[in-house]
């Protein structure tokens, strides 16, 4: 254990490709987001939910046609991890939700297992939209004051771009392969938020330091050096994460599923983002070494002292 | 250096023993038990703990043990089938003045219990129930509390005569009087009697015509106490259900979460929650004929026109003799003559009064019952949301009275068994004082739960192990003992969600596993911060002190921002969201605590003071 290897990538050098990549990635993101949308799950958009388990293979187009014969027209019914398990999705209903599962258990046979029901109203379903909209900003939000506080603006709308960027890019894929948006999701998502944020930290956190210890002036070095220094720590500890999610993702069952695959998405472009688009923000909003310096009220204060 | 003085240590160790000592109840599991409390204000005491057992004795029922505590008694077996089966047995020795419910015992010893260790809750989703969320129609309440104010203030007006008309209009009750003198002793009376009425601004003070509304904070206190006593009836209700440990909570102003663990008939339950049916008392109009009524279109004065549930019309007199808020008992059975359903009725003295005085009078006249139910239901109609509400009042039936009789008689003309027992369970539990809406309702069913459990725990196992493995091959020693540390970190959050009985849901879960991933973290900083410091600095010593307190404001600020997302997803969540960001943050304070202090402290055990000349890192 004597040589320690520093790598010398040149992450600064190479950060047009970098912007390049982003950039599609955004713009695909918000064009999909734009047409395709989002797939709302129930808790956003009202509704109910059932989840039956058959003694044996069910065949699709059997549950379909019962349904379509009494009157469900709009329902969505597919496999649910296995071809014994349905999941039958249907738009809010003008009779009560009690009614509709006892029906719906009537029309499939008593047979079946009802292994979940969710009910969800049209105004709980507004509610949640709105709130999550709100959670996100609130997060935003006290997260800039954070990093404004301990850091410098600069820092602070660096590592939000780089937040902006992750959940445009996580939103944008779940439009694109049109996953269901559910709650879960919202969640894995503010989670992501604070997993990119950490990641993001620990550079901006190398910068500073580096800024204060070395004599170099050049912002653009010394950004390059606090990736290379850092770069190690952010892959492990990425490496770890995932480790768990894959965990999560294949063990964790299929309510889990889109959480998992939100979280997976967000680590792999949370750690992408604090390494090219946080840094990248910083040095095109031109930050320097006197921007790091302790203000002159406090030197004051160190002066003082006896 | 590199030495934590023996008091901190000892301190260390102190703690890890508590977690440890708190963390022990989750691993005796639990067993399927019959819980069976009081729902009369009577406790349940030895005697009825022997009743039990010898009923269970004579029927060759296997039990594990029956216990008395806490004002409840625990029945445990060894299989679902004996559950069941003592269940419907103890119900039917029993009786009605018991609660009888499946519920799961944890098998925590005697003296870890004694020292107030407990299990961790589970939530819904791993244990099967239903969730639901109820709003209570607070539109109904106020149209309520406003009748009643406008019945009182014509009532004391009117005997003195001091108004010219009366009515009421969108939530205010306007009164116009004859003369000036009128309004003004009017008012005197509103305001010495009926406090809660205020008098809105008017452009003309002059005229002879007031606005009359309930004041904002007596329309507080009405919507406060409605929603109250509808809390209270949902807990008979739910008494009547059996469901051991059932959660009934004021939600907001005007909602009311309900959880039900362990409910299979989801249905029923919905059925019996929603339901806001009380009965009518009314006699049959002989006199008049119910089909001229409907020909002309005009009811005669003193009669209403009523449906029975097959859509046969009957002419019923409008004075009630009694209503359900008179009832005070009611059971249901079936008829001795005929064999059909029915509810035995039990009416309060002045319902039974009043039933004498009528029975007595209209001896071979009919008598209808009214079964009248309310329901609101929000729905979408052109992308706007509306509230439906209807009441419904049917006869169910109208019988010829044989003889007289007062405060206990019985009602037939009920479909089936099943709404007689129904009818009678909402009568026991009293009735709504405003219709609720089941907006949001969760159901689980009890083998999806226990597949969550399992799939959750092999998850967190997994995905544990391969970062131990992970963790050890990159770092060695020092991984080690950064598994170490995340080992003591699980056990620490598994202590804090028992001793804060905070529910464990599936997301939780799934918290716990991201913690898994991210709390190594805090280690990898410091060892990487100490790799480095290897680099640049000869002493070994120094480079393993300045590796960790380098790292530490990197790792605060870092946990800190993620603590601010997990803080907000608390304020913002429902049940699922709550319980993620719960692990989460718990996870994210317990690791700052292992990652860096407990990991130290082991570190300091293995180099600390000595003369190094390489680190296994």
């Amino acid at each position: 254990m004597k040589s320690l290897n520093i790598p010398k990538i040149d992450f600064v050098g190479k950060r047009v490709y970098a912007i390049i990549v982003s950039v599609l990635l955004v713009v695909a993101s918000v064009f999909s987001l734009s047409t395709n949308g989002l797939k709302f799950g129930i808790d956003f958009t009202g509704g109910t939910l059932l989840e039956i388990g058959y003694e044996k293979n069910v065949d699709l187009a059997d549950v379909r046609a019962t349904l379509d014969k009494a009157n469900f027209k709009s329902a969505d019914v597919q496999y649910f991890g296995s071809t014994k398990e349905i999941l039958i999705r249907l738009e809010p209903q003008s009779i009560s939700s009690a009614k509709l599962s006892s029906k719906i258990i009537h029309l499939l046979g008593d047979d079946i297992d009802i292994r979940r029901v969710e009910f969800v109203g049209p105004k709980v379903g507004e509610e949640l939209t709105n709130d999550g909209g709100l959670a996100m900003l609130y997060a935003l939000i006290g997260i800039l004051i954070y990093v404004a506080l301990r850091f410098e603006y600069r820092f602070a709308l660096g590592s939000i771009s780089a937040l902006i960027h992750d959940v445009i890019i996580i939103l944008g894929i779940f439009s694109i392969l049109q996953i269901e948006f559910d709650l879960t999701v919202l969640a894995a998502i503010l989670a992501v938020i604070g997993y990119s944020l950490n990641d993001t930290i620990v550079v901006f956190d190398r910068i500073r330091e580096n800024f204060l210890s070395t004599r170099h002036t050049n912002p653009s070095k010394i950004v390059n050096d606090a990736l290379n220094q850092t770069i190690s720590r952010t892959i492990v500890t990425s490496i770890t994460t995932l480790l768990v999610l894959v965990a999560l993702f294949y063990l964790g069952g299929e309510i889990i599923h889109s959480f998992a695959l939100a979280l997976l998405i967000g680590v792999i472009i949370g750690t992408y983002s604090s390494i090219y688009v946080a840094s990248a923000m910083i040095l095109a909003l031109g930050i320097s070494k006197q921007d790091l310096l302790p203000s002159e009220k406090e030197e004051q204060e160190i002066d003082n002292r006896p | 250096m590199n030495q934590y003085s023996g008091l901190k240590n000892t301190l260390i160790v102190l703690f890890l023993c508590f977690s440890a000592l708190y963390a022990l109840p989750n691993i005796f599991g639990s067993d399927l038990a019959v819980q069976v409390s009081s729902v009369s204000n009577r406790v349940v005491t030895e005697s009825d703990l022997d009743k039990i057992t010898t009923t269970l004795k004579d029927q060759g029922v296997n039990y594990k043990s029956a216990t008395l505590s806490n004002h409840r008694i625990l029945v445990r077996f060894d299989d679902n089938a004996t559950q069941l089966s003592a269940k419907a047995l103890l119900k039917e020795t029993l009786g009605r003045n018991y609660m009888i419910a499946l519920n799961l015992a944890p098998l925590v010893p005697v003296w870890l219990s004694d020292l107030g260790g407990k299990a961790m809750s589970l939530g819904l989703d791993l244990r099967g129930g239903v969730h639901f969320l109820l709003e209570v129609d607070m539109r109904a309440v106020m149209s309520m509390s406003i009748d009643k104010y406008y019945n009182e203030l014509r009532t004391l007006l009117r005997t003195q005569r001091l108004y010219k008309s009366i009515k009421k209009e969108g939530g205010n009750i306007i009164v116009r009087f004859k003369t000036t003198g009128d309004k003004v002793n009017a008012l005197k009376i509103v305001k010495s009697q009926l406090r809660d009425l205020v008098l809105l601004e008017t452009n003309n003070q002059n005229a002879l015509e007031v606005y009359l509304a309930i004041s904002d904070s007596a329309q507080k206190t009405v919507k406060r106490n409605a929603l109250k006593q509808n809390i209270t009836t949902l807990r008979n209700r739910v008494n009547e259900l059996g469901v051991a440990e059932p959660i009934i909570q004021q939600q907001g102003l005007e909602r009311i979460v309900v959880q039900l663990p362990g409910v299979q008939d989801t249905a029923r339950a919905k059925e019996i929650l929603g339901a806001v049916a009380t009965l009518e008392f009314r006699l049959v109009d002989e006199k008049n004929d119910v089909q001229t009524a409907i020909q002309s279109g005009r009811t005669p004065i003193g009669s209403k026109l009523y449906y029975f549930k097959d859509s046969r019309p009957l002419l019923l007199k409008n004075r009630v003799i009694a209503t359900g808020e008179n009832i005070t008992g009611a059971a249901s059975g079936v008829d001795q003559e005929n064999a059909m359903p029915m509810v035995q009725i039990t009416l309060d003295s002045a319902g039974g009064r009043a039933m004498l005085d009528t029975t007595k009078k209209y001896l071979h006249h009919r008598m209808a019952v009214v079964f009248i139910e309310n329901k609101v239901e929000t729905i979408r109609k052109d992308g706007k949301l509306s509230k439906k509400r209807t009441t419904t009042q049917d006869i169910i039936n109208a019988a010829t009275i044989r003889g007289t009789f007062s405060s206990r008689f019985q009602i037939t003309g009920i479909d089936s068994a099943r709404e007689a027992r129904n009818l009678a369970l909402l009568l026991r539990a009293g009735s709504l004082s405003a219709p609720i809406e089941i907006i949001e309702e969760r159901t689980i069913g009890p083998s999806l739960g226990a597949d969550n459990i399992a799939k959750g725990v092999l998850s967190v196992i997994v995905g544990f192990v391969l970062v131990l493995i992970f963790m050890a091959v990159r770092y060695r020693v020092f991984g080690l003992v950064a598994n170490v540390a995340l080992t003591l970190n699980l056990m620490i959050i598994v202590a804090a969600l028992s001793l804060l009985q905070a529910t464990l849901t599936l997301p939780g879960i799934a918290g716990i596993v991201l913690t898994v991933g991210m709390a190594v973290d805090a280690n990898v900083l410091i060892f990487e911060r100490i790799k480095e410091e290897l680099g640049t600095n000869s002493n070994i010593q120094k480079a393993i002190s300045s590796g960790y307190d380098k790292a530490f404001l990197t790792i605060a600020d870092a946990n800190i921002t993620t603590l601010i997302a997990a803080l907000v997803l608390f304020s913002f969540g429902t049940g699922a969201i709550k319980g993620f960001a719960v692990t989460l943050s718990i996870g994210i304070i317990t690791s700052m605590f292992t990652a860096i202090i407990v990991s130290r402290a082991i570190i300091n055990k293995i180099y600390g003071g000595k003369k190094l000349q390489e680190l296994s890192i």
